[in-house]
């Protein structure tokens, strides 16, 4: 049974499940203090020079995965004392350099950075390099490498620098909390504020728990939960929610659905636009092309959208959203959303909340989760929002014809904007995912991999409805 | 009279959509537009029962194909 892609993931998760099991018992803030200790017991490390350091980093854990720095508003936290501090050595020269004649590099590099020795060996003048790359590309031996940290590598908007003590440090200003570098840092340094114990407050209270519970709790999740939880069926799944205690699972899908309809009028309406789903590219756009904003559609996203439903058809209820995505948790947070979603977990902290029950789901038997149509199924994986409203315009009959452009991960789209911003992008309809693959490709995956966007099309398939008009007209 | 339809997966799977299609086409011909108010809930925590179609608090069992006698016993009745 693999549940996680790295052992990085696997230890977040163990911290989140310890915290979650106190929060249950209403014992958290008596033993949060034991808890490194529970985790790394004895003298041996096993990850760090020493036990100490491993239980000091795995009580910074503790304290992200309780919601973390209050006077930081970024989700996205940096745990210094676990950052290895990895060297950025930048483009080198190694000793694969044969010291050939044709000196490509040179001829390449604009910024005149690249001299040879005497025997021709290249070497690249740092204070000269702008690590574009081209020296590295062009070389016949790949002798060139660029050695870039990887929490720096993941970050394609740039808000990851170093400070003076060498650890990685997040530009609030440029940070879209996409959570590609929590992903990506192979020592786990970079962490995603957790919001279980808010998530365990609110079912604790809540009908099902408590006796004199007076609200219902509803789960909303992605579609891309379809690609998660491999060990286990779908149908497992929604009966281990239901065991934690909500009072019904419903798919953000359906949110989507009613997204799709509404943003092609709007697209047909304003003649160009661009989605408004993905949290992270919507900060994107807000920080990096100001003047673009008003090209943002107005729709809320699935997430807000079917949960503002939820709570209009049902007074006192609350809303958890779990998904793939770090970003949801900073969009729940908006002005705009807070009213609709209580909070947000990802498939990473669903996990541990399982667990920290003790229900095992594969055990289980299956329950049923069909609220949304294909369409709204496939907004998980790339193309699929554009599918989607595409199908939105046929079925309302609407005089238009969509030109998108479909932007698989954020420097797709800061290509998209670019052009935009200039007047020369080819299309009227930009479909903005910060993620590679779409949300599929989310930073609160469990795992990620090559099956899952034909498991996504694969769950879209098996829709009880076939069109995004019939599967909305419930909701009238 | 409120009227309430399930629209909870379990109930969606057994034709909440229809039943509230066809609530709503009863609710126009008989003219009691008015007089009632047709809803939707998520999970009624009665899937076994589904359809499941609330009046007020009382919940009954409805499917597709019984929609029309439902209406005439419980809800033209009522009003």
């Amino acid at each position: 049974m693999r549940k996680f892609d790295t052992k990085v993931q696997h230890l977040k998760y163990k911290v989140l499940r310890e915290v979650a099991r106190l929060a249950w018992e209403d014992a958290l803030l008596e033993n949060l203090i034991d808890i490194p200790k529970k985790l790394v017991p004895g003298n041996e490390p096993t990850m760090r020079c020493c036990v100490y350091k491993e239980r000091a980093i795995l009580g910074e854990r503790v304290k992200i995965a309780m919601g973390g720095d209050t006077d930081n508003k970024n989700i996205i936290e940096v745990i210094e004392i676990a950052c290895d501090e990895c060297p950025v050595g930048g483009y080198e020269v190694t000793n694969a350099c044969r010291g050939c004649l044709a000196h490509r590099c040179e001829d390449v590099c604009k910024f005149g950075a690249i001299s040879f020795d005497k025997d021709h060996v290249a070497h690249i003048d740092k204070s000269k390099c702008k690590e574009c790359g081209a020296c590295a590309k062009v070389c016949p031996y790949t002798a060139i490498v660029g050695r870039k940290r990887p929490c720096q590598n993941a970050c394609k908007v740039k808000a990851i620098s170093m400070n003076e003590q060498k650890a990685a440090t997040v530009d609030n200003d440029k940070c879209i909390q996409c959570g590609a570098c929590v992903y990506q840092c192979p020592f786990g340094a970079i962490m995603d504020k957790s919001f279980i114990v808010n998530a365990i407050d609110i079912l604790k209270k809540g009908e099902k728990n408590c006796k004199d519970g007076k609200y219902k709790v509803y789960a909303i999740v992605a579609p891309s939960i379809s690609s998660q939880f491999s060990y286990a069926k779908l149908g497992q799944v929604v009966t281990g929610l239901n065991r934690l205690g909500f009072n019904d699972v419903i798919e953000a899908a359906l949110g989507a659905d009613m997204v799709a309809m509404s943003e092609s009028r709007e697209l047909a309406e304003k003649g160009v636009l661009t989605s408004s789903c993905c949290p992270a590219f919507v900060e994107y756009v807000k920080s990096a092309f100001p003047n673009l904003e008003g090209h943002i559609s107005h729709n809320l996203s699935p997430m807000a959208m079917l949960a503002k439903y939820v709570k209009t058809i049902t007074p006192n209820a609350k809303v958890i959203f779990i998904g793939p995505c770090t970003a949801k948790k900073a969009e729940a947070q908006l002005e705009s959303v807070k009213p609709y979603v209580d909070t947000v977990l990802t498939f990473e902290e669903l996990q541990a909340l399982f667990d920290s029950r003790d229900i095992d789901i594969a055990t289980l038997e299956e329950g049923v989760l069909d609220n949304a149509s294909y369409f709204g199924r496939i907004f998980a994986r790339s193309g699929g929002l554009t599918s989607a409203v595409e199908q939105a315009i046929k079925e309302q009959g609407i005089d238009f014809e969509v030109k998108p452009v479909i932007c698989d991960g954020i420097e797709a789209c800061r290509m998209a904007l670019l052009k935009l911003n200039k007047g020369v992008l080819d299309g009227n309809f930009i479909e903005g995912m910060a993620c590679v693959g779409g949300c599929i490709g989310g930073a609160g995956c469990l795992t990620h991999g090559e099956k899952s966007k034909a498991e996504v099309d694969k769950y879209g398939e098996e829709a009880l409805e076939k069109t995004i008009s019939a599967t909305i007209s419930i909701l009238k | 009279m409120k009227i309430t339809v399930c629209i909870g997966s379990s109930c969606h799977i057994k034709g909440s959509r229809q039943v509230v299609e066809r609530l709503q086409e009863l609710i126009g011909e008989s003219g009691v537009g008015e007089k009632v108010e047709l809803g939707g809930s998520f999970c009624m925590g009665n899937c076994q029962k589904g359809v499941c179609v609330a009046i007020g608090e009382e919940v009954y069992s409805v499917t597709p194909n019984d929609v029309d006698e439902f209406f005439e016993k419980e809800v033209l009745q009522r009003i």
